[in-house]
């Protein structure tokens, strides 16, 4: 079983922030149940993790497992477009066809 | 408000050579200033530079890039003698690395902003207690991001930012004309203050390269371009002209100019502090009255360095010592210098840094160059001009003789651009002329011009020998020798127009 790891990273306490982890929660429960771990850094509270991942936007969310890694960037309101760029699809559906 | 006590603005020293001419001073010191150019006008350059300079003054820097890898920066820096790996080892330098990172594909789902690069910047800023910020270039960021609007936005917030910590920042702009639009994106709307424009214009086949201070508001700079070049070794040098003040004491100490009767002429010499332009036709004895003047500093103890641009350094000995001049002598004793290079090896701008730096080094007393009109030649004439006035305006705070030749385009008479040039800023004009009398070319000498001093205002055949160059004795019933087209007076004419001065005077 392929598992998730995810890693957000958002500004403080802004709406912006609050939506990003919001939208990633929602789409993790809908489409990975339970094989995911996710961590989510303040980049003000830890710039230097930004800079070791050369993070320039925020909320950016990173694939960090399984490979390839994959950046997707915004508030991820857009669910199809966080799945296409995580390349989540392709796995949720193969991990579906195992299940069957 | 608070009440907080409004002061004028400061300015920060950058420590790129002539800058602090040209900006009368600096930077203002906790400003943000806005470098346009076009590709290839040494931008990041500069950029580099403005933080190398600081953190040898002891002001940490912060470089953010947008455009090149570190890596790739910090190799290319090394030609300018810049160790950037270990200025960031040594935690004077910090990059913040915000160049495309290619082997990621970037999706956008939903609206974002740049926090984090600020976060980077601020934690950076933080870290190596900077003072300068350089951000190359601004262009760059919208080439990763779709949202242009937000982008702008964002960098105007990072502006706002680095203004709040009280860093002084240079932020670099790329523009298509050189001549055209500040900047692509209209990203000069936020960084308006202070604008430096950096050009590298086609002229004539040559590459020119100036600075302009556009605006720096609330504080003074000078106007309009300034000639820089960039060196290996160096870095970014700008040539400023108007540094070149009028001020130069004036010496009434004489030094011979290696021809007895030519110090005569000249009412005893040349003047320590003077620059002398020797013009003539090809041929005539240019390089030998540069040669006498050389070896004139053997007799007065003086240190001679010489210029050459048109003849080898084994060339100029042999033709010395072909007139009884022994230049290896002079060598070894160390009382000579030849540096010898082909005008075309490189800019004008760059000879003029080279032989400023050989002058310094060298510390002569008299400087000769053969010729000023090889170097014309690389140049275009508003380059060539600032580069006369710079080097002559040079030489003379220095308190050293200069001798400069030029080459006259035709054999008879005529003037070259040269001399419209370089004239009003010598104090002597010696003219050696080609006459043509009955069949026969002879030489004639003349000093046209000599600031502070009696001169002979006659012109005095010449001839030159293997001793070297023998002045005769006036021209005497030739008119229109220096219009190139002498002709014969005779004897009762020359008597009937002196009588005719005399009856004027009333005698």
């Amino acid at each position: 079983m392929n598992k998730f790891r995810l890693t957000l990273y958002v500004t403080g306490h802004t709406p912006r922030s609050e939506k990003g982890i919001r939208n990633l929660q929602r789409i993790c429960a809908e489409e990975l149940q339970g094989t995911y771990e996710m961590t989510v850094i303040d980049v003000l509270e830890q710039p230097q993790l930004a800079e070791d991942q050369k993070i320039l936007a925020t909320p950016t969310l990173v694939k960090e497992l399984p490979p390839p890694l994959r950046r997707v960037i915004g508030d991820l309101s857009d669910t199809e477009k966080v799945l296409l760029g995580l390349d989540i699809a392709a796995v949720v559906e193969r991990n579906e066809r195992k299940g069957k | 408000m608070s009440g907080s006590v409004i002061t004028a603005v400061e300015k920060l020293e950058t420590g790129i050579p002539g800058f602090e001419h040209v900006s009368v001073g600096g930077f203002p010191k906790g400003r943000t200033c806005l470098l346009s150019g076009t590709a290839g006008s040494a931008k990041t350059v500069f950029a580099v530079q403005f933080l190398v300079e600081g953190i040898r003054r002891g002001e940490g820097g912060v470089f953010v890039t947008f455009e090149e890898s570190p890596e790739n920066i910090m190799s290319n820096m090394l030609s300018f003698g810049w160790n950037l790996e270990q200025l960031v080892s040594e935690g004077g330098l910090a990059f913040v690395d915000a160049s495309p990172q290619l082997d990621q594909e970037l999706v956008e789902a939903g609206s974002y902003d740049l926090g984090a690069l600020l976060a980077r910047i601020e934690y950076a800023v933080g870290k190596v207690r900077a003072k300068r910020v350089s951000v190359d270039s601004l262009g760059a960021v919208f080439s990763q991001f779709s949202d242009v609007a937000t982008v702008r936005g964002e960098l105007y917030r990072m502006a706002v930012a680095l203004k709040k910590l009280a860093v002084t920042a240079l932020l670099t702009a790329e523009r298509t004309e050189e001549y055209g639009p500040l900047a692509r994106f209209g990203v000069e709307e936020f960084v308006a203050d202070n604008v430096i424009i950096l050009r590298n214009v086609l002229d004539d086949e040559k590459r020119r390269r100036t600075l302009e201070i556009l605006k720096f508001r609330g504080t003074d700079h000078a106007k309009g371009e300034f000639p820089f070049t960039v060196i290996p070794g160096e870095g970014v040098v700008i040539i400023p002209l108007s540094e070149t003040k009028l001020n130069q004491k004036s010496s009434t100490l004489r030094v011979t100019s290696g021809n007895d009767t030519l110090d005569e002429m000249c009412g005893g010499g040349f003047f320590r502090d003077s620059v002398i332009l020797v013009s003539g036709a090809t041929g005539c004895g240019k390089t030998l009255l540069v040669t006498a003047f050389v070896s004139g500093a053997q007799k007065q103890d003086d240190r001679c360095l010489l210029f050459a641009f048109e003849e080898s350094r084994e060339q100029l000995f042999r033709n010395a010592s072909g007139w009884g001049m022994d230049f290896e002598t002079m060598e070894q004793q160390g009382k000579l210098k030849v540096v010898c290079v082909y005008p075309e090896v490189m800019g004008l701008e760059d000879h003029l840094i080279r032989m400023k730096r050989e002058i310094r080094a060298f510390k002569p007393t008299r400087v000769a160059v053969d010729s000023l009109s090889a170097l014309e030649r690389v140049s275009t004439g508003k380059s060539f001009r600032e580069f006369v006035i710079g080097i002559t305006s040079f030489i003379k705070h220095q308190e050293i003789v200069g001798l400069f030749s030029s080459t006259t385009p035709t054999l008879f008479g005529g003037a070259s651009i040269t001399e419209e040039h370089i004239s009003t800023i010598t104090d002597s004009i010696l003219l050696l002329r080609y006459v043509e009398m009955f069949g026969e070319m002879r030489r004639g000498i003349t000093v046209l011009k000599m600031r502070g001093s009696m001169h002979d205002k006659g012109i005095r055949e010449y001839a030159i020998d293997g001793q070297g160059m023998h002045i005769g004795a006036q021209f005497h019933g030739i008119a229109g020798i220096l219009s190139g087209q002498p002709m014969q007076i005779s004897q009762p004419e020359i008597e009937r127009m002196g009588s005719l001065f005399r009856e004027e005077l009333g005698e």
